[in-house]
């Protein structure tokens, strides 16, 4: 079993479960994203508990069936429950994780002090995912999902999503 | 402890979210312009997110086969219990936006005392929505000022909404028989100690805005014991209409 922050996952479910992905950001395994908090094998029988990043988030139930659907193929059964406590963070999302979001094109979360300054127009500190120039500003606090917040770069004019820090 | 009043107590507290993030979903495409439009339905997302997990553990208390859709879509008008400020209509944006604005502030300060219930569903059920409302927060705050300290036109249709949604804001704390009894078992938040700080959080904001504190004493109520607006009803045959036109459907 192996335990980071407070998780526990089986060694022989990571290579399974590394497979999928969150399908609205299909370059990041629910592994990276720290949605998954619990998964343990039980003879053929797995449990697992996944935690959703937003109350609304529509994904969540698409990431359960996935689960279910790679752990069958495996010859395992299993059940997925929701938990909500403890609630999901940003700190969550592991460095692999926060690479893959940045090569995919979308910013990777900041502390929250840094979101605030955003908003508050101040400092100019996300980078541009594709030019990595920190001359953006904040188009939207809203985004194309519930997690992210429209940004556009001065430099490159790249319009792109930033990650939401969430704490 | 009355099942009883804990069942009343979730659904006081989840009807908000449920009423106010149908409103918000009714400017989908209709927004103001495009990022406005795709705010009010992001909200509204998480709003039906958070009262999906109220009704799911009201359900399980209720038992006799409730669920959560039961709940949403097939009570009467006077088994709702929101408060009537979150069921005014999206008169203009203003209207929306300073609606949004005088239910998050409350929102924010009634979560942070939800998070210290001794019940562990809905203390896990804040912590996760309070996080959101914290953006929703901020969203409606800096509408606030954008627009009540923008043009003359802006100023006069924001002034006109804060001046006819305040008599609504009152109502946010009163307690019903459910809440009290919940509130006397360390479940429930006492709102009624919310009212000095919410007053003064908006008051700040609005000042900030260079809009004009309404004096006002006046305030309406109903909501929390079901008696609604006339704009309830509407709400709810759209709300409502696929399930009472076929009846169980699922998607």
């Amino acid at each position: 079993m192996t335990v980071v922050q407070g998780v526990h996952i089986d060694e022989e479910l990571f290579s399974i479960l590394e497979k999928v992905s969150d399908p609205e950001i299909p370059v990041l395994s629910i592994l990276e994203m720290g949605v998954v908090r619990y998964a343990v094998l039980e003879d053929k029988h797995v449990k697992v508990k996944i935690t959703p990043t937003y109350s609304g988030c529509p994904a969540m139930d698409v990431i359960g069936d996935d689960i279910k659907r790679a752990l069958s193929k495996h010859g395992f059964t299993s059940e997925v429950e929701l938990v909500l406590a403890p609630a999901w963070t940003t700190d969550w999302i592991t460095p692999k994780g926060r690479k893959a979001l940045e090569d995919y094109g979308i910013a990777a979360p900041l502390e929250p002090e840094a979101d605030k300054d955003v908003l508050l127009h101040g400092k100019r500190i996300v980078k541009c995912p594709q030019c990595k120039s920190t001359n953006t500003r904040m188009v939207s606090q809203f985004g194309s999902t519930a997690c992210k917040a429209q940004f556009q770069c001065d430099d490159c004019q790249e319009p792109f999503d930033y990650f939401k820090c969430l704490k | 402890m009355e099942k009883k009043d804990l069942y009343n107590y979730i659904l006081g507290i989840a009807d908000n979210p449920l009423i106010l993030g149908q409103r918000l979903g009714e400017l989908c495409g209709h927004g103001p312009s495009l990022e406005t439009d795709i705010a009010c339905t992001n909200i509204a997302l998480d709003l039906f997110g958070q009262t999906r997990s109220y009704f799911q553990y009201a359900a399980k208390i209720k038992g006799e086969n409730a669920t959560e859709d039961s709940i949403a879509f097939l009570r009467t008008e006077r088994e709702y219990t929101n408060v009537l400020l979150v069921e005014q209509p999206n008169t203009d944006f203003a209207f929306t936006i300073t609606r949004q604005f005088l239910f998050d502030v409350y929102h924010y300060l009634f979560l942070e005392q939800l998070q210290k219930s001794k019940d562990v569903n809905l203390s896990a059920i804040a912590h996760k929505a309070i996080k959101e409302v914290s953006y929703h927060q901020r969203f409606s705050s800096d509408w606030i000022k954008r627009l009540g300290d923008g043009t003359d036109e802006s100023k006069k249709r924001m002034q006109n909404a804060v001046n006819d949604l305040w008599r609504y804001t009152d109502e946010l704390f009163h307690t019903t028989e459910s809440d009290e009894a919940m509130i006397a078992e360390g479940i429930g938040v006492d709102v009624k100690k919310l009212k000095n700080i919410y007053y003064s959080r908006i008051n700040k904001i609005l000042e900030d805005a260079r809009l004009e504190i309404p004096e006002s004493k006046w305030f309406q109520k109903g909501g929390k014991h079901g008696l609604h607006t006339e704009y309830m009803g509407y709400i709810l045959s759209e709300m409502q209409y696929m399930q009472r036109t076929y009846p169980n459907m699922t998607w």
